[in-house]
């Protein structure tokens, strides 16, 4: 408790210092506001779009999509992984390749969406998915392939059959890193998302970014920037940091 | 009992084909406990996981009972399992009656003095506790044959004198076929009825060594002393020789 109070008397005191030095050197006037507004002004704005709910629709319609298409890749990405995992031929001729296309920024999938899917919510959750599931993929095949084969001996010699085996041993085994997986992707799914909102009418965060742009306001711009880093951070530190801190106390990976 | 017969395994290498076992026959009769002793990278560790049907020997055939029980170096506990069903876990594959296996648990918790830390997790226990818990994962299925990799090759000494004594008193009332691999000539001739000297690359059996001193045994007793003496000399060779395999090799590669 006193550990939690004092961690978030450290975050108040940088987010203030932070506040503090943007202030001073607006204050400074080296550049224009429309550069470089004041604070306040761009706490104001979110304020105001708290208030006139253009923010919190925008919010949870960018949420909707991004829950939506990071489960859909977890589980496609965590089957893709285990059959990698299990088939020595996938191994050796699927997993290049997807090496390969997880070099492709998610965003350059956009173009084959739109002709695929048209101007639409399929389009966006498509890049979603693509930006995403191959970095679960990547990492659930990475996981299995690094379980130490003590264990899985050691599961065979105690009469575990293969659907124990994998129920037992293998997926608790990779459960640490399986929670890194998600929490990578979840990363990912969020990023793709708000560069395919950008390019279209979508009624999501990335749409509001982009109407700032367009107005010139930038007080706007860092409203709505500030307004996706929170949402993004909030959903990696409350659910996926809070996940895998509790295992990892429990195997004795940390003390904290 | 346990039989190895005319047992080969070879391994394939960039180097070309790698002849780990070569030839090695050896009986272990039931309710014998023998020590195999080895320079390391003699292939022991091979040969255990060919007896307990985790590898495959290239040539050769192993005779034995069904139930084999493995123990390793490293306890391999399940991190993500508690002390108790760390234990219970091979019967729980078996599907026995829930409160049978706590019954058991608990029995072989106490024969290990660690009843008290039936609900805490792998990490919360010293290297020591660690084993012992590795110890009756494997005794509680049952098994009519242990196999024991160097289980306590990365414990300190008080450590394991204590698990010897474990060791020896489990093994005292119900007369398990064991094979123990180590590198370690007085724990072998601590724990064996019967010391086998296995050879460097490729690995065979060199000599064997009975034992007959009386039971319990220390390490500390001036007899162990003597006899591991007497079988160390007859390592020696055999460590020289590994050294020079080594520097041969590595000369090779420079």
């Amino acid at each position: 408790m006193k550990r939690k109070l004092f961690d978030f008397l450290n975050f108040f005191i940088l987010f203030t210092v932070l506040t503090a030095v943007w202030w001073f050197l607006y204050l400074l006037k080296i550049w224009p506001s429309w550069v470089l507004p004041s604070p306040w002004s761009v706490f104001a704005k979110i304020f105001s779009g708290l208030a006139d709910f253009s923010l919190v629709s925008g919010m949870f319609i960018s949420l909707g999509r991004v829950i939506f298409g990071f489960s859909l890749s977890f589980i496609f990405g965590t089957l893709i992984g285990f059959l990698i995992s299990k088939n020595i031929w996938l191994k050796t001729y699927f997993k290049p390749l997807i090496l390969g296309l997880q070099t492709l920024p998610s965003i350059c999938w956009l173009p084959l969406a739109l002709l695929w899917f048209g101007l639409n919510e399929k389009a966006i959750i498509f890049v979603v998915i693509m930006g995403t599931v191959l970095s679960v993929t990547i990492s659930v095949e990475s996981a299995i392939a690094n379980i130490s084969s003590n264990y899985i001996k050691a599961g065979l010699i105690l009469g575990a059959n293969k659907i124990n085996l994998y129920k037992y041993i293998i997926f608790p085994a990779i459960l640490p890193s399986y929670i890194n997986a998600a929490r990578q992707g979840w990363s990912f799914a969020w990023r793709s998302l708000m560069s395919g909102e950008m390019l279209f009418i979508t009624v999501g965060l990335g749409q509001l970014l982009m109407f700032g742009r367009e107005l010139n306001d930038m007080s706007q711009v860092m409203a709505v920037m500030i307004v996706i880093i929170i949402v993004g951070a909030f959903f990696d530190q409350a659910i996926f940091a809070g996940i895998e801190k509790r295992i990892r106390l429990k195997w004795g990976l940390t003390n904290r | 009992m346990l039989q190895i017969n005319g047992l080969f395994k070879e391994y394939k290498t960039g180097e070309g084909v790698v002849t780990a076992i070569q030839d090695l026959n050896l009986t272990v009769q039931k309710g014998e406990f023998v020590c195999l002793v080895g320079p390391s990278g003699c292939g022991k560790s091979t040969l255990l996981n060919i007896v307990a049907d985790l590898d495959t020997p290239s040539k050769g055939e192993t005779i034995k009972e069904k139930k084999c029980g493995l123990m390793f170096q490293d306890p391999t506990l399940f991190p993500w399992l508690k002390v108790k069903d760390n234990v219970a876990f091979g019967l729980k594959m078996t599907g026995m009656d829930k409160e049978e296996i706590n019954k058991k648990v608990d029995y072989y918790l106490d024969l290990v003095r660690l009843k008290e830390f039936k609900n805490a997790y792998p990490h919360e226990l010293s290297g020591g506790m660690k084993q012992r818990i590795a110890l009756i994962r494997m005794l509680i299925m049952e098994p009519e044959i242990l196999l024991m990799d160097e289980p306590f090759g990365s414990l300190d000494a008080q450590t394991r004198e204590d698990l010897y004594a474990i060791l020896q008193n489990i093994w005292l009332k119900n007369k398990k076929t064991v094979l123990f691999v180590t590198h370690n000539v007085r724990e072998a001739v601590c724990l064996g009825d019967r010391v086998v000297v296995m050879t460097a690359r490729p690995g065979k059996i060199k000599k064997e060594f009975i034992i007959t001193l009386p039971r319990p045994r220390e390490l500390s007793d001036m007899e162990v002393i003597k006899m591991s003496n007497i079988i160390k000399e007859e390592l020696r060779n055999e460590i020289q020789q590994v050294i020079k395999e080594t520097e041969h090799y590595e000369k090779k590669i420079i």
